[in-house]
């Protein structure tokens, strides 16, 4: 499955690409976060979707906690 | 300030107040002799309120494991300022560096919002008739087949065919063209043009999700994640980037005292003026912005780019290779010369147009087309389709045969050859020869002139593929001046033939790349094997977005130069601001470590080349020169 979410203030380069780096060592996920459109886009095995976006989730909270992901 | 978001504002709030504590602070310590602490306790004031956000992210992302940030940089360069007694030195560096993100977050978000305006085609409303009434309704509730009503000055707001009304359609915001097009009861519309003159009753053909609409804004969103190589360069060079930096700054304040003897608080200094300056943030939010500039620009003029990595490859055309049919060519078949031999043309063409009237060959219909009057069926009797000849039939009570010349050998009649190029309908008239009628497909007005305009911008080879015969081919070649002409192609063979171009293209220059054009009919496989697949007029073909790289909304090959041009000028925005950026801070760090810039050169240096990268990427996205 793939899906896309709006990132609210996200304010930083290098932090979009860090979340991005984090998303994708997570196993069977392909993410991309892109910082002009201030979005991120999630590709995950169905099954283990909602799972996996609790653990994006957590990361962006880590590497950017002003920045939330609108669900 | 309008459009600053609340978060910029209180950010310029702080800046404010911080440079207004400054004064005092610095009139005060500069013309009493104040005891140090009292003068630390001055400046901290100023600090503290710009730089408390630093220092919280700072620690924050230790306790987290990622130490090496600019937050980081930013609080040891000014703790050392500080601990160095240097005071004011350290709340500029911190203003500074405060004033720099605001500009770098209000450059961002307008170029974002200057983007979406641009693809500011999503409608609002769809207008119902209900019980008489028009009701606004929402364009999602609205199923195919249902009628909607488009008034003057609305935007069509789904794909349908106008079933009453004639208008013409600003279609400015889908394909950058300004000219209105003209739309009858019959046409096919597509959503996103604006109605310009009279109101349209529209039979709705695609849903809103399907609708032309959602595709284009489906694809410019999510356009950017698609990275360029460049892109992911950036980021990469900035995630070793610190951590280097830092552990040279640490040399140089231990290192020299140590070996050489040096005074400790100088090299401490230069190591902090070394950290300044090194912050990567010019580059980090340089190269994406100018790609997303890229991007949109190229969007205003009607050219869909998928990706920045597809702008990076398309910089470096060097062959281009064109399908021709609908590329090319306009795709439509049309009547361009009569030569009659025994009657008159205006006879040749009806007696033509009559034969083959029940025939729904493009041929067939470009006869009837170029006839232009209403057949009457009573006339006509007796018609038989030859296949892969053409039709005999009775009309008028004279036996017409119209087709090729294996038609014409089949009945006895021998025909004259025409040396015009295109497709040629022998017709006689009880068995004896009347004359022909030539139908051929035009070559799109721009066709030259974007042929020229690759050549002049050094793209090395030309070729176009076609299913078409030899004479028509190498004809068309050669009045469009393309270096080669591959004919009797099946839509198989081109895919054969471009992987070969491909080949020959690795011989001639591994880092350039192929551009294959195509209408989007048929050659998707072709589009995705070449190195940039870019669809033309591929409003509508869903196959063709899919398989496209670059998608240009209007039909107009001329566009492909433009892209291209839009491409070079993006990468040379990146490349400017990468050099730029380095240079200066190579530079600044040297003189840094050489004890000949002190901070506030460093500071400056440092949010001077952000803004100028910044405001440099932002040119990327006006295109207006560019056409």
């Amino acid at each position: 499955m793939k899906k896309t979410f709006k990132l609210q203030d996200l304010d930083c380069a290098n932090c979009a690409a860090k979340m991005e780096n984090e998303i994708n060592k997570l196993t069977g996920v392909e993410a991309s976060v892109s910082f002009m459109t201030q979005k991120l886009t999630v590709s995950a095995p169905d099954e283990s979707f909602d799972a996996t976006l609790k653990q994006i989730v957590k990361l962006c909270k880590k590497i950017e906690p002003e920045c939330k992901i609108i669900i | 300030m309008s459009g600053l978001t609340k978060k910029q504002k209180r950010t310029l709030i702080r800046i404010v107040l911080s440079a207004i504590l400054l004064i005092p602070a610095w009139i005060i310590t500069n013309h009493f002799d104040i005891i140090w602490w009292k003068s630390l306790i001055i400046f901290l004031l100023p600090y503290g309120l710009i730089g408390w956000d630093i220092l919280w992210r700072a620690v924050r992302n230790i306790a987290h494991g990622q130490i090496f940030d600019e937050n980081f940089l930013m609080c040891i360069a000014t703790i050392g300022a500080f601990a160095l007694g240097e005071y004011p030195e350290g709340v500029f560096v911190m203003l500074f560096y405060q004033i720099g993100e605001l500009f770098q977050s209000y450059a961002v978000g307008k170029s974002r919002r200057s983007v979406s305006e641009m693809m500011n085609i999503r409608p609002d409303y769809a207008n119902v008739r209900r019980d008489g009434k028009l009701v606004r309704t929402d364009p999602e509730e609205i199923k195919a087949g249902d009628v909607i009503i488009v008034k003057p000055g609305e935007r069509i707001p789904l794909d349908g065919v106008i079933i009453s009304g004639s208008s013409s359609l600003d279609t400015a915001a889908l394909t950058g063209e300004s000219l209105p097009r003209a739309a009858e009861t019959g046409d096919d519309v597509i959503s996103g043009c604006v109605n310009i003159s009279g109101p349209l009753e529209i039979r709705v053909t695609k849903e809103f999700g399907q609708s032309t609409v959602t595709r284009i804004l489906e694809l410019v969103e999510n356009s950017s994640s698609k990275k360029a190589k460049a892109e992911n360069f950036i980021t990469r060079f900035a995630r070793y980037y610190t951590p280097c930096v830092v552990g040279a700054a640490a040399l140089l304040a231990v290192l020299p005292p140590i070996v050489a003897g040096g005074s400790w608080t100088e090299w401490i200094r230069r190591a902090l003026i070394f950290l300044v300056i090194s912050c990567p943030c010019a580059l980090v939010i340089s190269v994406p912005l100018s790609f997303f500039g890229g991007i949109g620009g190229a969007s205003k003029k009607g050219i869909l780019v998928k990706g920045g990595n597809y702008l990076e490859v398309l910089s470096r055309t060097s062959y281009v290779v064109f399908d021709k049919t609908g590329t090319l060519t306009k795709g439509v078949f049309n009547v361009t010369a009569i030569h009659p031999d025994q009657c008159s043309e205006s006879e040749l063409l009806e007696l033509a147009a009559y034969a083959e009237a029940y025939s729904d060959h493009p041929i067939s219909v470009s006869l009837k087309d170029a006839y232009g009057k209403n057949i009457d069926n009573d006339r006509i009797r007796e018609v038989k389709e030859i296949s892969g000849k053409g039709v005999k039939a009775v009309v008028d009570d004279r036996e017409i045969a119209a087709g090729n010349d294996k038609l014409m050998e089949s009945i006895g009649v021998k025909c004259r050859p025409c040396h015009r190029i295109g497709t040629t309908v022998h017709v006689a008239i009880n068995k004896s020869y009347a004359g022909h009628i030539v139908i051929s497909d035009e070559v799109k007005p721009d066709s030259d002139e974007a042929i020229r305009a690759l050549k002049a911008m050094g793209v090395k080879k030309t070729v176009m593929l076609t299913g078409d015969g030899k004479d028509v081919g190498e004809s068309i070649a050669a009045q469009l001046n393309l270096d080669q002409v591959y004919t009797k192609l099946l839509p198989a063979d081109k895919v054969g033939k471009v992987e070969e171009l491909l080949d020959e293209k690795e011989h001639y220059n591994k880092k350039t790349a192929l551009v294959f054009v195509g209408d989007g009919i048929n050659d998707a496989p072709v589009l995705s094997r070449a190195d940039i697949g870019i669809a033309m007029g591929a409003i509508g073909s869903d196959a063709a977005i899919e398989a496209a790289d670059i998608v240009l909304m209007d039909d107009k090959p001329s566009k492909i130069a433009s892209a291209i041009k839009i491409a070079k000028k993006t990468m040379n925005i990146v490349r400017q601001n990468i050099i730029f950026a380095l240079a200066v801070k190579i530079a600044v760090m040297i003189l840094g470590a050489l004890g000949a810039a002190d901070m506030w050169a460093a500071v400056f240096a440092d949010v001077g080349v952000s803004a100028l990268a910044i405001l440099n990427a932002m040119r990327a996205l006006s295109v207006g020169n560019i056409d």
